[in-house]
């Protein structure tokens, strides 16, 4: 008896800590939920899934889709897609992974218990499947559905041989996390710490680090000092105040891209009338809604100092922006600048529609969601007030906030966005389009802005099979909503890692935090 | 005495039947959990399906008597988030915070009681003043300042001490401890002694106090004239009876301690049950919260009654209703 | 002149003579006077209102202390990432600080005592129901219920008052109840019930008085531990909210500048915190060892 409890204790206390070249110990600043890779669509459990996981189609750093387990794809009729598939790839226990397992992926998707956020959104528009050969898999869809290969960037494989209803809690437990990725999940305790070990049979290129440690480090300044104090060598999310100072620490190196997380304020067209929390200049009921007139919505657009914002607020960690995505990503439009910063003009709008005054506002945001939340709001809120437009600033967090916000009980209100499909169709069909519960679309539509001319187009580009002219019919449909100021966009985020001195980080636009994109540097 | 237990039990489980009510509409009106779980990208269709795996769709009467008939066997629901038992959540994180809390209070008997004797002893010497203004300063500083500055100086600035998280385990009876390892200690160095401050400060204080009390009194004077060493007096003697208050203020203490760990664990990233529930409380994960008061409010229940038998044990002034 | 002094001996005198044997104490209280004088006219000594946003300019922001504002005057603490005025800042911060702080210890004070009264004047059922529910109250860690309580209810001054309040009142309640206990059984309240006075008014014009001294006590210790736990809950992101920011708050929102050497913005809100702390926790001291009849040599 006595033997038992002392001998872990002696072991304990001679064991040192793992450090060798091979290891790596990185933090997330946020926790998985779950290792079951079809439980819940979380952001930090797909970036650990990915480790674990792969997917028919991946995306690359600039959210571009690439061959993954699928080599190649096609569209062999309007409503079907085929997918040739890699051969040779092994899962963890050693299964060939064939098309029986696609299906049986697809078909576990939608069945997973208790699920918060399940990922049948994205295996909804496959109707029926078919096994050309182990290689060869059809997907039919209800009609041209051209995004199905993006959707399944985010279906992780899984082996039929884990049988029916595989359970969540063996995924935790490790039993049934097998899958083809260059790591294998060895140990996973919720809120604290993930265990990761490289898979040798792994089909593509073989990652640097031997042994990966996950840590869940969510107080900002915690996790920086935890990479200052080198018990984690790799750090996502730095906060935007310590990058300035970790950029000139020798200790550390940054890497930084542009994300596909845009920032934005929706405004109230839900009210014919004032909308809540909208008075006269004193404080006066208005019988109409100043946000439904189009010069109101540039005043206020125009009245936000974006490059103040930027340089400021964010730190140099985002760019100004009028438009869903960023330079560089598939739906960017060229030549939509953003909105120049102009008081006079501003004022001179709101005088013409009526407002030679202005009227007050409350803006809403919340100040634990997106980087710098509260404080984006407050500056507006400061500029706002520059052109006549009284603001008071109300910032909550975001537990009460966003039921709010879907319920329509602000008027102008902080929202981000990050454009998962790393293309235009998605925001145009999620945000802008008329909120529309039949067709899914327009589904966080939370201003409720509604233009059917902008509808009619979208859905005339969600019918042309072909990427190019898809893309430049949905960049016709941005240029609509951004004349109409469907929103308010202020500006699209960097994503920010930080690592110690002599280490080399690929930065993905997709926020996804990697262990394979960290390699020494050369 | 049994009849006495017999009452104080009835007493807690209509404190927990209360509890569970306010707790149960009170975590019921905030929010809408689905809302901050679901995927952004989930259309309408989506949303219902997602209400409805978390049974959320039944009327709140329902969904608190499915949660009572639940509780009676031992099944305080599943996490929304983990979707995992609640009470297996909170378990799994109940040892990283209990051992936080028993070296917090360990470390505040150690440092408390000496610190406290001796500025008791000698009340208007220099050592006497500084401990007061010392402790003066433990109830003052916030302690979440305390934690970060720790942090900044340990940790950033010098190097001692791991900045965040907990050190390596071992398993002892099934249960992952990390105070059995170097590194594990090292972890918990500071996380452990911010949490102490405040408990280091009141024991001085209330040693000190006891001291101050004692010293004057009849029993003390008696025991020096029989010829006891002064050591004999204070050690024994007065240290017996500065006991009662000591004990009980840590007994109780020591559910604070636990709760106010939320601070600690969210400053340290330390993996309790105090960050479980900080985090629970910001994605709204309704059945995990529900659970933690429970456990919390048990806790409390029982340490009420194990210090009032403690009581009758240490004091025998003290009985216990009834036995007049 | 000796006679004379002699006679104005008055309890009040004899108290502050007791206060007045501890220096530290009496400089303490010259600074709890200065800080509540400093937080009532905030608007008046302070050179910004920071809470209208009309008066901020980001452009302003983080600046280092002793740099000029574009009106001329000097940030003497610097600006936080707002450009708000840190030394204006503080000031309105330590309104809303002392204001949560007073305003909860004096209403859970008045609900306490009352309470605590009614319980050991009424006896019987009424002092079981009241008693139980500051035993049930006061098992429960302060921060745990205030935590509770403002997930429910949101963030928001009043809220964070209401949840201090409701965290308060018990204390109160159980050593008002303690004090009338002793006094009811004194001579001059046998002698005002037999005078057939209404009963509130041997309650509220003859217990009470006699009632104050301990309850002021754990006032001044309330009113401290009611600023240390806003702060906290302000650090955990549900105390009041961001746009009037608390002495809390502003540490809070000054810590992320902490690694990037930005140590301002949350130093010297920290500074101005810890000395009200400190202040209000040796006058409650002094008190406590004055009032405490004990400790009275």
């Amino acid at each position: 008896m006595a033997r038992r409890v002392f001998a872990p204790l002696m072991a304990g206390l001679l064991a040192t800590s793992p450090v060798s070249a091979q290891s790596l110990v990185m933090a997330f600043s946020g926790s998985p939920t779950s290792a079951d890779p079809h439980y819940h669509t979380f952001s930090p459990n797909i970036a650990l899934d990915s480790h674990s996981y792969n997917t028919l189609v991946d995306m690359d750093p600039k959210s571009r889709p690439i061959a993954s387990l699928a080599e190649s794809w096609r569209l062999v009729s309007p409503d079907t897609w085929e997918f040739k598939l890699r051969p040779g790839v092994k899962f963890h226990n050693g299964d060939d992974f064939t098309a029986e397992d696609v299906v049986y992926t697809l078909a576990r998707v939608p069945t997973v218990l208790n699920s918060p956020g399940s990922f049948s959104i994205y295996t909804k528009s496959v109707v029926s499947s078919e096994v050309v050969d182990p290689h060869t898999i059809r997907l039919k869809t209800n009609g041209l559905y051209p995004l199905l290969p993006i959707d399944l960037t985010l279906v992780f494989m899984i082996p039929r041989r884990l049988g029916p209803n595989p359970l969540n809690e063996d995924f935790n437990n490790g039993r049934n996390a097998i899958g083809t990725g260059p790591y294998r999940m060895t140990s996973y305790k919720p809120g604290d710490r993930v265990e990761l070990e490289r898979f040798d049979g792994f089909w593509g290129k073989k990652p640097h680090w031997a042994n990966v440690s996950v840590r869940m480090i969510p107080n900002d300044g915690a996790r920086t000092a935890s990479l200052l104090a080198g018990d984690v060598q790799f750090i996502e999310f730095v906060p935007t105040s310590d990058v300035a100072r970790l950029g000139t620490d020798k200790r550390v190196a940054l890497s930084q891209t542009d994300s596909l997380r845009l920032v934005f304020l929706w405004l109230n067209r839900s009210h014919q009338v004032a909308p809540p929390f909208v008075t006269g200049p004193n404080g006066e009921a208005l019988t109409t809604n100043p946000l439904n007139d189009l010069r109101v919505r540039k005043a206020l657009s125009m009245a936000i100092n974006r490059n103040a914002i930027v340089e400021r607020v964010m730190e140099g960690a985002a760019i100004p922006s009028n438009q869903f995505l960023a330079p560089g990503v598939s739906g960017h439009v060229a030549d939509l600048a953003p909105v120049p910063f102009d008081i006079a003009a501003a004022r001179a709008l709101l005088a013409e529609a009526g407002y030679p005054k202005g009227f007050r506002i409350t803006l809403h945001g919340p100040n634990d969601r997106y980087v710098n939340d509260g404080k984006i709001v407050q500056a507006i809120g400061q500029m706002w007030t520059r052109i006549g437009v009284e603001t008071k600033v109300d910032a909550m967090t975001w537990t009460t906030y966003i039921s709010r916000a879907s319920k329509q009980e602000f008027s102008a209100f902080l929202l981000g966005w990050g454009i998962s499909s790393g293309e235009a169709s998605n925001p145009l069909r999620a945000l802008v389009h008329t909120y529309d519960a039949a067709s899914g679309w327009g589904s966080v539509n939370r201003g409720r802005y509604s233009n059917p001319q902008l509808d009619g187009m979208i859905k005339a580009a969600m019918a042309v099979a072909d990427d190019k002219m898809r893309e430049a019919a949905l960049i016709d449909a941005e240029r609509v909503a951004m004349e109409d100021v469907a929103l308010i966009p202020i500006h699209i985020q960097k994503n920010i890692w930080a690592m110690r001195a002599g280490l080399t980080h690929t930065p993905r636009a997709d926020e996804r935090t990697l262990a394979m994109d960290l390699i020494p540097a050369p | 005495m049994t009849v006495w237990i017999f009452r104080r039990l009835i007493q807690a489980v209509f404190v927990m039947l209360a509890m569970t009510v306010i707790v149960f509409v009170g975590v019921n009106v905030i929010g809408d959990p689905v809302e901050i779980l679901i995927s952004p990208d989930a259309d309408q269709a989506e949303r219902i399906r997602a209400i409805a795996a978390l049974g959320l769709d039944k009327p709140l009467w329902e969904q608190y008597l499915r949660f009572l008939w639940g509780a009676v066997r031992g099944d305080l629901g599943r996490s929304f988030v983990f979707n995992e038992p609640a009470l297996q959540l909170i378990s799994q994180r109940m040892p990283a915070t209990l051992e936080l809390a028993v070296t917090a209070v360990l470390l505040a008997v150690v440092l408390g009681i000496p610190l406290g004797l001796l500025a008791g002893l000698y009340p208007h010497s220099l050592f006497g003043r500084l401990a007061m203004a010392g402790s003066i300063l433990g109830f003052s500083l916030p302690s979440f300042w305390v934690g970060l500055m720790f942090i900044m100086i340990f940790a950033v600035q010098l190097g001692w001490l791991p900045s965040t998280g907990r050190g390596a385990t071992v398993t002892v009876f099934g249960i992952p401890w990390s105070f059995l390892t170097r590194d594990g200690l090292a972890h918990m160095a500071m996380p452990a002694f911010n949490l102490a401050l405040g408990n280091i400060a009141l024991v001085l204080r209330l040693t000190r106090s006891g001291v101050r009390e004692n010293m004057p009194m009849d029993y003390v004077r008696f025991a020096r004239a029989k010829g006891l060493s002064p050591q004999r007096v204070v050690f024994v003697h007065v240290l017996k009876n500065i006991m009662i208050p000591v004990v009980t203020v840590l007994g109780l203490q020591f559910g604070s301690t636990v709760a106010f760990a939320v601070v600690t664990e969210s400053v340290f990233a330390w993996p309790g049950m105090g960050k479980l529930i900080i985090d629970s409380i910001n994605v709204l994960d309704r059945p995990v919260i529900v659970a933690y008061l429970m456990m919390i409010v048990l806790m409390f229940v029982t340490i009420n009654l194990i210090v009032d038998l403690l009581y009758t044990v240490l004091d025998p002034r003290v009985r216990i209703g009834g036995a007049e | 002149m000796s006679a004379t002094v002699q006679r104005e001996i008055t309890p009040f005198r004899r108290f502050a003579a007791d206060y007045a044997s501890n220096k530290i104490a009496v400089v303490a209280l010259i600074g709890v006077v200065i800080i509540v004088f400093l937080a009532l006219f905030a608007n008046l000594i302070a050179p910004q209102n920071p809470y209208d946003l009309a008066q901020l300019d980001i452009m302003d922001g983080r600046l280092p202390p002793g740099a000029k504002s574009p009106a001329g005057w000097t940030y003497w603490l610097g600006t936080d990432d707002q450009g708000r005025d840190m030394f204006s800042g503080i000031l309105y911060g330590l309104r809303i600080s002392l204001g949560v702080g007073f305003g909860s210890a004096a209403t859970a004070g008045v609900i306490g005592s009352a309470l605590g009264l009614i319980a050991a004047y009424a006896g019987g059922w009424v002092e079981t129901a009241i008693m139980r529910l500051v035993d049930l109250q006061l098992s429960f860690p302060a921060i745990l219920v205030a935590l509770m309580i403002l997930a429910f209810l949101g963030k928001g001054v009043m809220n964070v008052m209401l949840a201090l309040v409701i965290v308060e009142w018990a204390r109160y309640a159980r050593t008002a109840r303690a004090a009338a206990l002793v006094e009811r059984r004194r001579e001059y309240v046998e002698a005002a019930e037999c005078l057939a006075l209404p009963q509130w008014r041997v309650l509220f014009r003859h217990i009470l008085p006699n009632c104050m001294p301990p309850l002021i006590v754990i006032g001044a210790i309330q009113v401290a531990s009611a600023i240390l736990l806003e702060a906290t809950l302000s650090f955990l992101g549900l105390g009041v909210p961001i746009t009037e920011p608390s002495l809390g708050l502003l540490i809070a929102n000054g810590y992320q500048y902490m690694l990037s050497g930005k140590y301002w913005i949350s130093f010297y809100p920290g500074l101005a915190l810890l000395v009200t702390i400190v202040c209000l926790n040796l006058v409650a001291d002094q008190l406590r060892d004055v009032l405490n009849p004990r400790l009275q040599r």
